[in-house]
């Protein structure tokens, strides 16, 4: 087994066991556990799902190209993260504070998504005109046929999404309100990270403090596109 | 060493006194800090456990009503596990780890303090729900709907949920922190397998706290979400299922087994060499069968779970997983036997309760056999029989061990020897009385007396069990009493203990009792399994070698600081939590959850900007 050279002092090299800072193993148990964390909560969404005993369900509220513009912008802010560390490594201060605030913007862009979406589902309608064939209107809008007297009357009626609506509700609002926080924690320390570089916190000899915010941006980046793809995705297409 | 404490905000530079330990960042002084609270908390559960004996000494007792024993056996579980029997082990981890790796102190010193305090902040939640409007009394695992606000108003459930959350936060934390030392910090030389078993232990128990807690972490959210804010997660009228939270708890729930009795396995791995003089038999089946038990321990949850109605395949599977698990566990066991066998065996007190683990660890694992078999679960399901197994594994298996390395690692930790005749009293005293109060248990269960009524009939035909197992409760509780006595005692005036006084392994045993703040002060290197004992034996020098120190100077050595933020932040932990506790129904108290997370949140801020050592060069000393 190979070991670090012992250095006594300033020593550039890691001087542990394995040659891997402390921290950013600390990061790598610490993402093993949170996805446990996302894992037992996506389990509780997907054990719940059909279960709802009454609407909105997926179907009703969803909406995949807004979801999808956001999911796009949370993306891109992987990127953008990605470009901040290497303007960092490379010793360029300025193209490390433009990408590392693009990303902080492109994370709050899409928790101002998530308010908007929220808001949405909040005060959902039912909307739908009596004369719409019954083959069209999804299973919710069905249980309101019952106030169709004729052909001309538009059932208008305010039922919307909270946490206490139904388990669809309470669920979902859960798991991505937990992912939310966790992309608020993220803009948090991006951003301090930012001012901090101002006072010449942030240097390119100590870019393993961007390094570890950068592998839990990744991280939340990819807990979203599992959350995309198996809730959004497989929820409004459940065929695929 | 300066007596200079510094008021809040500047650095505390070697404080004394209590400020010193509030303080403190030193792995050796927080391993003190946890095991003298688990002894505390211990004696606690232990009382609330005498009171039910005495309740179910003799039939149609009315000494405590129903409600107050709810109440007891709830808090009697919870408290024992969590902590009594977890921060016990943690007491272990943190004062050995870095002396059995040849390290100055763990990866994060203060993350390390940090986890102390939160710990201690979750204990005094927990504990105080006696006094502020009735403990919880649904079980230590909390069934739903039992849980829920519509069958449980009140705030004990409150109190269970929230300083559990607080404990798992204290948990998680040591575990990463024990993580990163482990695999980050030995000594030159010290490949995986030359790592003594108890640290082995620790790193497989630290991985099962880090993906085992998260799951329980939701789990508590999620039960909390439904009575603060009226989710519907465990709501069986909006369509939720009753089983969802019997899976969630089980998936942490078991892997919790192993979390408490794997340190126990590693401590028995410790003292059964030493006493027997041959190094432990069979050491790299040790280690996998650690790591298969660490590993299958998460196939086996739905054995709690045998008369939910699962259905015939799932009892089945999980029938054979649990079989199967016992397979690396008797391996263990066979091991222990095969180091006793033609060794030199030396009859002290720890080898005592080595010894008196094995016995009692097999008699509870034969009856987790038995449970293993559905149709046989079905008959002991809620009975006296389970409560008897979990006291032997548990009591027998788990407190047998944590006692032996107490009377193993005392003499470390205080420079004094702990009294062997009380030792030997201790352990007599213990181990009859254990058996007479857990033994009856079996034949209560399998004669259907039910876990967890008040009281019974006196035509059930249970008197005599009853009476015995109450008047062995008397025994193990004065065993307790004199183990307190020798540890105060002991602690006082024991006889002075030297650096090795059981003719050691393991490097903890190279340096002086109790050890400098430094641990080492050359960091050592490792050319063996038992690097000490080869040592000593073949005059190995240990080779000094310029660490991450000065090297040898032991002016030059750089510890890290103490620091004021880890016991802030969990101080803000603990108002938040009373806090929300009460947040739903009153504006002041939201304004104290509000309060406390911002202190937290401020100190964490601040710790994360405090450097580990101050750059004047403060920490020397």
């Amino acid at each position: 087994m190979a070991h670090a050279p012992a250095i006594a002092h300033g020593a550039e090299h890691e001087d542990t066991t394995t040659g891997l800072n402390h921290r950013k193993l600390l990061m790598w148990a610490f993402l093993g556990s949170d996805c446990m964390f996302f894992g037992t909560l996506l389990g509780t969404y997907l054990v719940y799902q059909g279960k709802s005993k009454v609407g909105p369900f997926p179907e009703d509220v969803f909406s995949i190209p807004v979801t999808s513009t956001s999911t796009f912008v949370l993306l891109m802010s992987s990127m953008s993260m990605v470009l901040a560390y290497a303007a960092l490594t490379r010793g360029s201060m300025k193209g490390f504070r433009i990408w590392l605030f693009s990303t902080a913007i492109l994370g709050m862009t899409f928790l101002a998504f998530q308010v908007f979406e929220f808001r949405e589902f909040a005060n959902h309608e039912v909307h739908f005109e009596c004369s719409t064939p019954l083959s069209e209107l999804t299973e919710y809008e069905k249980t309101f046929v019952s106030q169709c007297t004729d052909a001309s009357v538009v059932v208008e009626e305010q039922h919307g999404l909270t946490p206490r609506t139904n388990l669809f509700g309470t669920t979902f609002l859960t798991l991505t309100g937990f992912h939310g926080a966790h992309v608020t924690l993220g803009v948090v320390w991006l951003l301090s990270l930012f001012f901090y570089s101002f006072k010449g916190g942030v240097r390119p000899e100590t870019n393993l403090d961007v390094d570890l915010a950068a592998l839990y941006w990744h991280f939340v980046d990819v807990v979203w596109i599992v959350i995309f793809t198996v809730v959004y995705l497989f929820g409004v297409f459940p065929g695929i | 060493m300066t007596t200079l404490a510094i008021p809040l905000p500047s650095r505390p530079v070697h404080p004394s006194g209590v400020w010193g330990w509030l303080t403190t960042v030193d792995h050796k002084r927080i391993g003190i800090l946890y095991g003298v609270t688990a002894f505390i908390m211990f004696m606690t559960g232990g009382l609330e456990a005498l009171y039910m004996r005495a309740q179910l000494s003799v039939p149609n007792n009315d000494l405590v009503s129903p409600d107050v024993f709810n109440q007891l056996f709830t808090m009697h579980g919870t408290t024992m596990i969590f902590l009594a029997i977890m921060p016990m082990g943690a007491a272990f981890f943190n004062y050995l780890i870095p002396l059995q790796i040849g390290a100055r102190d763990v990866a994060f010193p203060r993350l390390n303090a940090f986890s102390y305090w939160t710990f201690l902040a979750g204990a005094i939640m927990l504990t105080s729900s006696w006094f502020l409007g009735g403990a919880p009394n649904a079980g230590w695992f909390g069934y739903s709907p039992l849980t829920g606000e519509a069958y449980n108003p009140g705030h004990g459930i409150d109190f269970w949920i929230l300083s559990l959350q607080i404990l798992g936060i204290a948990s998680l934390a040591a575990a990463f922190n024990f993580i990163v030392t482990i695999v980050n910090m030995r000594a030159p030389g010290m490949s995986l397998m030359r790592m003594p078993l108890f640290t082995w232990m620790t790193l497989i128990t630290s991985f099962l706290l880090i993906l085992a807690f998260p799951v329980i972490t939701v789990a508590l959210i999620e039960l909390m979400f439904d009575r603060f804010f009226g989710t519907n997660f465990f709501v069986p009228g909006a369509g939720a299922s009753p089983v969802l939270w019997q899976h969630l708890f089980w998936i942490f729930g078991h892997p919790e087994v192993y979390i408490l009795i794997l340190p126990a396995m590693g401590i028995i791995s410790e003292v059964v060499p030493t006493f027997t003089r041959k190094p432990i038999f069979g050491y790299p089946v040790m280690v996998l069968s650690g790591v298969i038990i660490g590993f299958m321990g998460w196939m086996v949850w739905s054995h709690h779970m045998f008369t939910v109605g699962l259905g015939p395949v799932a009892n089945s599977v999980f029938a054979i997983t649990t079989m199967a698990i016992a397979v690396p566990t008797g391996v263990k066991i066979f091991n222990w036997m095969g180091t006793m066998w033609k060794g030199s065996i030396d009859l002290r007190t720890p080898m005592l309760f080595a010894i008196g683990f094995i016995f009692m660890f097999i008699i509870g694992g034969l009856s987790g056999v038995m449970h293993s078999s559905a149709a046989s679960d079905a008959q002991q399901q809620d009975t006296y029989f389970v409560v008897a197994h979990i006291h032997y594994v548990l009591f027998g298996g788990s407190i047998m061990a944590l006692a032996s390395g107490i009377y193993y690692w005392f003499p470390k930790m205080t420079g004094r020897m702990m009294n062997e005749g009380l030792g030997k009293l201790n352990f007599w005293l213990v181990f009859i009385g254990m058996n007479m109060t857990f033994f009856p248990m079996h034949f209560l269960g399998l004669d259907g007396m039910p876990r967890r009524i008040y009281t019974y009939d006196p035509e059930m035909g249970w008197n005599t069990w009853n009476a015995l197992s109450s008047t062995g409760a008397a025994f193990l509780a004065l065993g307790v009493l004199v183990f307190a006595v020798n540890l105060v005692r002991s602690a006082r005036n024991g006889e002075e203990a030297g650096a090795d006084p059981w003719d050691g392994r393991t490097l903890e045993w190279s340096i002086p009792s109790p050890p400098p703040e430094y641990n080492f002060a050359q960091i050592p290197t490792v050319h063996d399994r038992d690097p000490f004992w080869a040592q000593k034996r073949e005059g190995v020098r240990a080779v000094p070698v310029a660490g991450g120190s000065g090297g040898d100077d032991e002016h030059s050595i750089h510890l890290p600081q103490p620091s004021y933020w880890p016991l802030l932040s969990s101080v803000g932990l603990l108002i938040g939590a009373y806090g929300l506790m009460y947040a739903t129904s009153s504006l002041v108290a939201l304004s104290v959850a509000v309060i406390g997370v911002s202190i937290t949140m401020v100190s964490i801020y601040a710790w994360s900007f405090e450097p580990v050592n101050e750059p004047d060069g403060a920490s020397e000393h």
